[in-house]
């Protein structure tokens, strides 16, 4: 209790140095130069060979090196080398592994190898499985072990060829979370018979921990200490992209011998939790709880800011610091802050360098003018915060189910009947509504800024819109109730039966803020008299349903992995169809021609003819219409005017290593806002002594009066 | 018999007593184990859980299947027929998954995080807002209502017992940003959220602690009051004021001591569940406790982290229970523990 008090005494001596009261951070941080940011859900998994989620990402790459990376600046998106000295180069082998011609065509190409070569002087961050006085550590070495910092040294080493073979053998292993292991085993030649080795390794010997080297891999081939060669089967163009994530990244063998020692685990020191990479950064604080500290890495291979990229970018002073060394921020201090209001609210405090906008904060943070573009409001612009904004690689749907008799399959009765519901849900006014106007009505499954999406009239899709000067206008509930009618339900009610047209969504929304939504989903079905049912499930039930195709309507969306049209237009490919093949067509929409259109495209590289094709399956999707299309969010990012080179981009996970902070200005407007108002302390203690005296008084005249 | 032989006995008594609660707890654990299984696996199937650790994009059966076998999902739930002799019973999930908790010893999360590590690591800054906000309370709520009971009948314990009921009415979720909104926001007198150790972590408790004190005045006081208001009534208490004494003599001499064991009852049973910490508090202050890990694991599926969570608020409740019951025997020599 002493020790409370005299802690708290010194708590207000402290205060009347004129100190920030409410500075969440150590004093003795200040002007330096550190990124302050938060994140709101711990990430599970940090070791490259597992992780696969945007959380998760946000610290692994800039951990973590892959070959290649997305252009910070440029549009659209471009990849460069990161770790890779030079773009890898890909050489075409026919089914007896002769080289065929660049230009050869598909069906002839029975391999593909990439070579890879790396830049040499890479180093691995300071870590202590780098020490070889680690590698034998008994319990009693242990005792005094709770963290990797308690390890008093450190070493690093080069990063090899062969570590990016070994991790790349790595996303095989059955003893970790493969979740890239199955799309990776149908192209690296001879992964998934090394993947089913590795498993009779571990049946055989279920406690012996795995050597992955003592089994080859044909498709991956270390050629000298900075180059490997990576041979998958057939043509696919789209592998170069997965260079560009953590799951490609360099792997040193010793960090795994390291982490598998007695007692290691059971003080979560696992790859899984402490990474160790080679990028801008490590990992030098992990308590997901409370906060998670990268600094910079003493070992790593500066590259440069980049000199050039959008017309634009000199005039918003995103070339400033072209030519220097990256990164530019020594620290990066995440934060876990499990809700928005304290989020928020720091950020305003200037305890926070940037931050999203959640609905209950977005009148207060964004004003929309007539013409629909968003900007700060005046508050914000007092403070100098700025907003950038910009359309998500992603898409939010409802689906319809193809095998379901009613809404699916490609008669000419459902595909009307799906039109007209198009026409119906009005996606505009659900994104104003729902979504504060961060988003934009799909046409397709393609978002902006991927090779195949069309502006303007070329674009839009003409069973729902018409091009009504100069944008487009959603077709009137008369043109979707003639559909309907057409379809076979004229004014909602089935011409055979009579009996009202009922559809059913299967959804996992149950919250009260989800009923709003599906009473506004109801409304538009009402508008052209077909009756919506939601069957509201818990999340297993509802995946379960859809596995099982036993859904009519449900909601549904899509991430990019690469800014490819194969990544999206790949969720309506009848070979990914869900039920039965348990791949990612939720829908399970099956279009032969499509199907075979899609074959041919995936493998060509962008050009008119592949955008001929894109247009052509863009067609049929948007006449076969297996989806609402829905819509493509957008992001919204507030920043404070001290943080500089900022550009969105939502390819590129290792954005931070371009940030910039102005840590005097920083540290100079946080004083400006956050002086500690003094009087309601002393009004309260004041309050408090009167009541007490008061009270005292009472007593006492009630003593006297006995 | 003598006074050495007395206590003897006594001590005896007693320890046969604990002996026989602790064994009667083995039973209730085990029945709260089972429960625990069978409520998780019917809302939850290994499969289930084995997608939800793995997300949703590209989930492969052979992925779920190897999930499940290295986490050992992949054995019957509770009856193995395809083993033989006591492998019928031991080699399933509940077997696997609950014996080991009877020494205390969790295992991993299905994320592979140590739960021992993790609840020691967490309970810190639980107990860091819990113990204070305990202790300060208790002082309060008891001095708030003594006030109350001395100023019986009066206007002033009529004003004290309105503002009880109006601040038992409003919300915790209220206290709390209206608190951040107040203190942090508006008059800048402490962090809105975070935490630290050692004696940085003052800034970061003072205002979840005086919340979670004003958030509990209005109850507490009123359940203390209606306690003395039984208390006061009785002979002693007439018996005590006709010697002469005081009222706040009877009341804080008398009265008081009189009291503690409907006081005991509520309060030493919560002591030992001061380390599970609160869920909104720790969630809107940021402080990185255990008051949501439960909740997680059950958004999360994650079944290892489930059971041990529960088994532990069961067994800590035990224990409340019983540290209860030689609570009373301190404060009341008539209580015999047999």
């Amino acid at each position: 209790m002493k020790y409370y008090a005299s802690c708290l005494l010194l708590l207000l001596l402290a205060a009347c140095d004129g100190g920030l009261w409410n500075n969440p951070y150590p004093v003795e941080d200040e002007g330096k130069s550190i990124l302050y940011t938060a994140f709101t859900e711990r990430p599970k998994h940090l070791d490259p060979a597992q992780a696969y989620s945007e959380n998760e990402y946000e610290f692994l790459a800039q951990i973590y090196s892959p070959p290649l990376q997305y252009h910070y600046l440029k549009r659209p998106y471009q990849l460069i080398p990161l770790a890779a000295a030079k773009m890898p180069t890909v050489r075409y082998l026919d089914k007896s592994h002769r080289r065929l011609p660049d230009d050869a065509p598909g069906d002839l190409i029975a391999y593909s190898e990439y070579e890879i070569s790396i830049k040499p002087n890479m180093r691995y961050q300071p870590h202590p499985a780098f020490v070889r006085d680690y590698m034998h550590l008994t319990p009693s070495d242990l005792s005094s072990v709770h963290s990797l910092n308690d390890f008093p040294e450190t070493s690093t080493r080069l990063v090899t060829a062969a570590d990016y073979a070994y991790q790349i053998k790595r996303l095989a292993n059955p003893q970790l979370h493969q979740p890239i292991f199955g799309l990776m085993s149908e192209y690296i030649v001879g992964l998934k018979d090394y993947g089913a080795m590795l498993q009779q390794m571990i049946k055989n010997n279920p406690d012996a921990s795995l050597d992955l080297n003592s089994i080859s891999l044909p498709g991956v081939q270390v050629v000298d200490d900075t180059t490997y060669r990576i041979k998958i089967h057939g043509k696919y163009p789209q592998f170069i992209y997965w260079l560009a994530m953590p799951f490609f990244s360099p792997m040193p063998q010793e960090a795994e011998l390291f982490y598998a020692q007695a007692g290691m685990r059971e003080r979560n020191l696992t790859l899984d939790w402490w990474p160790v990479g080679s990028g801008p950064y490590y990992l030098s604080e992990n308590d997901p709880n409370l906060r998670m500290i990268l600094s910079r890495n003493p070992y790593y291979v500066s590259e440069l800011y980049p000199g050039e990229g959008e017309p634009n970018d000199g005039q918003e002073g995103l070339l400033v610091d072209a030519g220097k060394s990256l990164p530019l921020i020594d620290k990066v201090v995440f934060s876990h802050e499990k809700e928005t209001i304290p989020y928020w609210n720091k950020f305003l405090q200037g305890y926070y360098d940037a931050s999203g906008i959640s609905s209950d904060s977005f009148d207060q943070a964004v004003q929309v003018s007539v013409g629909g573009e968003a900007s700060v409001t005046d508050a914000m612009k007092v403070q100098g915060i700025t907003l950038s904004t910009s359309v998500a690689t992603s898409t939010m749907y409802t689906g319809f189910n193809w095998l379901d008799p009613v809404v699916g399959g490609p008669s000419e009765r459902s595909r009307k009947l799906r039109q007209a519901i198009a026409i119906a849900v009005d996606f505009e006014e659900f994104v104003s509504i729902f979504a504060n106007g961060r988003g934009i009505p799909a046409q397709s499954p393609i978002p902006p800024g991927i090779f195949g999406y069309r502006e303007g009239e070329a674009g839009i899709n003409h069973y729902v819109y018409d091009w009504v000067n100069g944008a487009p206008k959603r077709k009137s509930i008369a043109e979707a109730k003639r559909m309907l009618a057409e379809a076979g339900y004229p004014d909602g009610l089935d011409e055979q039966t009579h009996q009202p047209l009922v559809i059913n969504l299967d959804t996992t929304a149950t919250g009260v803020g989800s009923k709003a939504r599906l009473d506004w989903l109801r409304k538009q079905f009402d508008k052209i008299n077909i009756q919506m049912v939601a069957r509201s499930t818990d999340y297993n039930r509802f995946q379960d349903k859809v596995r099982k195709g036993d859904t009519q309507m449900f909601y549904w969306g899509w991430n990019a992995d690469y800014p490819d049209p194969e990544n999206f237009l790949f969720l309506l490919h009848g070979a990914q169809a869900k039920v039965g093949k348990g791949g990612e067509n939720a829908s399970n929409y099956s279009n032969p021609e499509y199907d075979k259109l899609f074959e041919q495209m995936k493998n060509m590289d962008n050009s008119q003819a592949r955008q001929a094709i894109i247009d052509r399956m863009l067609e049929m999707l948007r006449r076969d219409s297996p989806w609402l299309w829905g819509y493509h969010p957008k992001n919204y990012v507030l920043q404070h005017d001290w943080l500089h080179n900022v550009k969105s981009n939502i390819m590129a996970n290792n954005k931070l290593k371009y940030w910039r902070v102005d840590a005097l200005q920083r540290d100079a407007l946080r004083r400006e806002w956050n002086q500690p108002a003094r009087s309601p302390l002393w009004l309260s203690m004041a309050a408090l002594l009167l009541f007490c005296i008061w009270m005292w008084r009472a007593i006492w005249k009630r003593e006297q009066a006995k | 018999m003598d006074v050495a032989g007395d206590l003897e006995a006594r001590t005896s008594k007693m320890i046969a007593y604990l002996i026989r609660r602790i064994l009667y707890a083995i039973p209730i654990l085990i029945g709260v184990n089972l429960f625990t299984f069978a409520l998780f696996f019917v809302v939850n199937t290994p499969d289930d859980m084995a997608r939800m650790q793995l997300g949703i994009k590209r989930v492969t059966p052979d992925a779920i299947e190897n999930w499940k076998q290295q986490h050992g999902y992949d054995k019957p739930l509770m009856l193995n027929r395809a083993a033989s002799g006591t492998g019928k019973i031991t080699d399933t999930i509940f077997w696997q998954k609950s014996a080991g908790m009877f020494v205390l010893e969790f295992g991993f999360s299905d994320d592979g995080r140590s739960i021992s590590r993790e609840i020691a690591t967490r309970m810190g800054p639980s107990l860091a807002i819990a113990l204070p906000t305990f202790m300060i309370g208790l002082v309060v709520y008891v001095s708030f209502a003594l006030l109350m009971t001395l100023f019986r009948a009066t206007a002033l314990d009529m004003a004290g017992v309105a503002l009880c009921v109006v601040l038992m009415s409003i919300s915790g979720l209220f206290y709390i940003i209206g608190g951040q909104f107040l203190v942090s926001k508006l008059w800048h007198l402490v962090p809105i959220s975070g935490y630290a150790v050692g004696e940085d972590s003052i800034k970061f408790v003072l205002l979840p602690v005086l919340i979670g004190v004003v958030g509990g005045v209005g109850s507490s006081s009123r359940w203390y009051r209606t306690i003395f208001l039984d208390e006061i009534g009785k002979d002693y208490v007439r018996t005590a004021r006709a010697k002469g004494l005081s009222e706040l003599h009877v009341l804080f001499r008398h009265v008081l001591k009189n009291a503690m064991i409907p006081i005991l009852t509520g309060v030493v049973v919560v002591i030992p569940l001061l380390f599970l910490g609160s869920l909104l508090t720790e969630s809107f202050f940021g402080i990185p406790g255990l008051g949501s890990y439960t909740i997680d694991a059950i958004n999360a599926q994650d079944f290892s982290v489930v059971r041990a969570m529960v088994f532990l608020g069961s067994l800590l409740y035990i224990v409340g229970l019983i540290l209860t019951d030689i609570s009373y025997t301190m404060v009341d020599p008539r209580v015999r523990l047999s």
